[in-house]
């Protein structure tokens, strides 16, 4: 059943860098709300884009209307980041006094970093402009229990998992089931639903 | 149940190509043909799903051109058929085109391009509507993911009712966004092919189908472009929202429809701007504009990337100066937009915020103020080659070859992840020095190496992918034999369209619809045109580098290296690692080694890393694809690989 949004629209912002799952977390994520009557526009890019470099899915959640693909800066609800510097990232771009923050705390070098050229931010200076740019923010550890789990990428899911638990969008563990029951193959099912209930716990 | 089969009125999500292939089913299409590039790939890999249900046939064809040949061939039968390609795609197939739009169709053809303002995925921002008043052909372009689908089925009974081929264009944005689509009917009924052209010469329907005479039928072809103008006057697809008498009229079309409406809505402008949404925007619809220009004097046009509405408007709208009377005109051309890149809603509002004067809300000052303490902790970043990718390794082989011989030698590059190898900071060691278009560096190779008699002495190379060497090298390679043009010409063979998501190419014994088809042998066909043909694994790195050290050195002919090593991302090995691969922190010397840190500031793979505390190379095993290239590198012989289980 439709319950009414916090704000309409809500604009969601997933990031993280290429091949952490990104575009699958945000379909999963649109389809759940799809199904129980949302209209959702999703923008994305992929190709040569998410070559190592930094992804982003701007999801825009309504009952009404149809949105631009792009959020506009400084309007973004919810930021969910697979990468803790891609979170600071869409922050100063995105961010707003009443923005959540809900990021994976597993860090992935740029190759500026790993060059030397360039230093990644620790996780205390990360928290703490978390607690300066956002409302509400959680760090967590999504890759750590993704690879007990079996595979690294399955950290999308224990995101999304925690995002549910947040109960920032109306979204629950059966939303997420009957998602991946239509859109997932069967051997993908289980484990994913098991992340999901991992992540739900992280909070 | 594939998604594409959804029963009449069911609302589901879909992405812009996506919506874009339902559209094109609900319309009966036949044939559906295409060359990949990001962002149109999806169109046609969707309907290869489909194709058998569907009674489809589906072709990756070698390149646009072709792949509209092929398509019109069902047309000419009766048959509805698509082509689907990128922006530089109707280049390509252009000379085809012009043909094809004089000599008419018959079944509905539409030809999909999806275009990339900004270059997001591309190495250009080029864009065809241009072609669309240049060979005029009529041009829609979709302004929402709903209107993909039903655009793209309107577009196949537009092309049946003037019987000429129609442009669908969308961008980006448009065909990588994803919305609520409510699905139509799925037709029951498929149609037979039959090619009739026994009639008389000047029958469109029966006679042969030539663009000859030529100016007969080019008059023909003006008056299908005068009845597509009258059907866009109707049109339910453009419309006008907004109040009776606006301060400023928005004339936008595709995705900047939507970033349009959400400025006005930002910028709470909703009774003093009006919209009107074009999506037939070749030819112009002249008395809806003249309706709609009326409404104000301010005009503001909204489009990317470059000015085609603006321009035509402002000739229609001279041609309308006694009804509507004297306009300012707002957009690219005052620089009001900016005249390149995407736009999004933020420059729209900054653009209404000129025109109308009005303020958007801005942040709190404090809160700024953090932002920008905040960027400066923010390291950039930038593409790399995956982990694993056989690209850095035949770039590292390549590097090592040219410093080698030391001559300075020219490396032109071509279309593909490996043009990476052009960009800063370091991908493929700057090796790369040309880009261009599809094929163009092997041309291009051919043509430094014709200047050694005006003193460029200098090796020369061409590199280039698998599905491109199909694609549009095979002419240039045969140019560079035919004229002893001295190239030593690489093959990045990674057994796929890598880029775009490994669509299956000539190299393949597998089609679009997974039928076995026979491999066109790339070794066979250079060594056919009389070059000397060696393969190597980019992986060994010695056997790799003495080839090409000995290819360099060997003059005046046409030399070719395939390097062969499947992408790292493909279905066959992605997640599988070949090797376990370990730093041994007793051997690393790290900054005291003497090779200035080779492994992570030189070879930059991203699973490489570098332990701080330790101050030695450390191997980020989440990450690592396990190729075992890294192992070779090491001068200290620090970094060990062991076969993986499993």
């Amino acid at each position: 059943m439709k319950v009414s949004l916090a704000k309409d629209p809500m604009n969601v912002i997933i990031t993280g860098v290429g091949g952490q799952g990104n575009v699958m977390a945000s379909r999963v994520l649109a389809g759940m709300l799809v199904n129980v009557g949302y209209i959702v526009t999703i923008g994305e890019t992929f190709g040569m884009s998410q070559r190592g470099g930094s992804v982003m899915s701007h999801l825009r959640i309504s009952s009404t209307s149809v949105l631009s693909p792009q959020i506009p800066q400084g309007r973004a609800d919810i930021i969910i980041a697979l990468e803790p510097v891609e979170a600071l990232r869409v922050l100063i771009k995105y961010g707003n006094p009443a923005v959540a923050v809900l990021a994976n705390s597993r860090m992935v070098y740029p190759m500026g970093v790993i060059t030397g050229d360039f230093t990644y931010p620790s996780l205390d200076e990360i928290k703490s402009a978390f607690e300066k740019l956002t409302a509400h923010n959680w760090l967590i550890d999504a890759t750590s229990v993704a690879v007990d789990l079996g595979n690294p990428v399955l950290s999308n899911i224990v995101m999304i998992g925690a995002l549910a638990k947040t109960a920032l969008l109306p979204i629950d563990r059966r939303s997420f089931k009957k998602e991946i029951m239509r859109n997932l193959s069967s051997d993908k099912r289980q484990i994913s639903l098991t992340a999901f209930d991992v992540g739900t716990k992280m909070l | 149940m594939n998604k594409l089969f959804s029963p009449a009125k069911t609302e589901i999500l879909f992405m812009g190509n996506e919506a874009i292939a339902r559209g094109a089913l609900e319309a009966g299409v036949s044939v559906a043909t295409g060359y990949p590039g990001t962002p149109s790939s999806e169109v046609i890999e969707s309907l290869s799903e489909v194709a058998r249900e569907r009674n489809l046939y589906v072709e990756w064809s070698t390149n646009e051109k072709v792949a509209l040949e092929v398509a019109a061939a069902a047309s000419f039968a009766g048959l509805r058929s698509m082509c689907v390609m990128k922006q530089n795609g109707v280049n390509v197939a252009s000379d085809f085109l012009l043909h094809l739009a004089s000599s008419g169709t018959r079944g509905g053809i539409v030809l999909v391009t999806c275009e990339d303002p900004g270059a997001l995925s591309s190495v250009n921002e080029g864009e065809s509507r241009y072609f669309a008043r240049m060979l005029e052909i009529p041009l829609l372009e979709p302004a929402n993911i709903q209107e993909a689908k039903d655009l793209t089925k309107w577009a196949f009974e537009l092309s049946e009712k003037i019987r000429n081929i129609v442009i669908l264009r969308s961008v980006t944005r448009m065909s990588h966004a994803s919305g609520n689509v409510i699905c139509g009917k799925l037709p029951e009924k498929f149609r037979t092919a039959r090619f009739i052209s026994d009639g008389s010469f000047m029958d469109p329907m029966k006679g042969p189908v030539v663009s000859t005479p030529v100016v007969i039928k080019h008059s023909l072809q003006q008056k299908k472009m005068q009845k597509a103008a009258e059907l866009f006057e109707k049109s339910p697809f453009n419309s006008y929202s907004g109040s009776r008498r606006p301060e400023l009229l928005i004339i936008t079309s595709s995705a900047c429809f939507l970033y349009s409406r959400e400025a006005i809505n930002m910028l709470g402008l909703q009774r003093r701007v009006g919209i009107l949404k074009l999506s037939c925007t070749w030819p112009l619809p002249a008395k809806l504009l003249n309706k709609y220009l009326r409404l104000t004097d301010k005009i503001m046009i909204v489009e990317e990337v470059l000015p085609f509405l603006e321009e035509n408007i402002k000739v229609a709208a001279m041609g309308m100066l006694k009804d509507t009377g004297i306009k300012t005109f707002y957009g690219k051309m005052d620089k009001t937009l900016p005249s390149v890149g995407e736009l999004n809603p933020d420059l729209v509002a900054a653009a209404l915020s000129k025109v109308i004067k009005v303020k958007a809300k801005s942040l709190p000052a404090s809160y700024v103020r953090e932002i920008q303490k905040v960027a400066t902790l923010i390291p950039p970043r930038e593409q790399t080659f995956c982990p694993g990718c056989p690209h850095r390794a035949s770039f590292w082989n390549i590097n090592t070859a040219l410093k080698l011989d030391g001559r300075e030698g020219i490396v032109c590059g071509d279309i593909g992840c490996y043009a990476m190898a052009s960009l800063w900071p370091a991908i493929g060691f700057h090796t790369v020095r040309t880009l261009h278009s599809m094929g163009s560096g092997t041309g291009l190779a051919s043509g430094f190496a014709k200047l050694e008699d005006f003193g460029l002495n200098k090796p020369v190379m061409a590199v280039c992918g698998d599905s491109t060497f199909y694609h549009a090298v095979v002419p240039a390679l045969i140019n560079a034999q035919h004229n002893k043009a001295d190239i030593t010409f690489i093959v990045m063979d990674n057994a796929g369209t890598a880029m775009t998501g490994f669509q299956p190419h000539p190299g393949l014994n597998l089609s679009a619809m997974g039928e076995a088809v026979p491999a066109v042998d790339i070794a066979k066909i250079c060594e056919a045109m009389g070059a000397k043909v060696a393969i190597s694994d980019p992986f060994d790195l010695e056997e790799t580098s003495k080839i090409l050290t000995s290819f360099m050195a060997e003059r005046g002919s046409l030399k070719v290296l395939i390097m062969r090593q499947i992408c790292a991302l493909s279905p066959e090995k992605k997640g599988k690692k070949k090797y376990q691969m370990k730093v041994n922190e007793e051997l690393c010397l790290g900054e005291k080694c003497g090779c200035n840190r080779l492994c992570t500031r030189i070879f930059r793979c991203p699973a490489l890393t570098w332990d701080r505390t330790k101050k030695k190379a450390l191997i980020d095993e989440v990450i690592c694809a396990g190729c075992g290239v890294c192992y070779s590198i090491c001068p200290q012989k620090a970094i060990m690989k062991t076969e993986a289980e499993g």
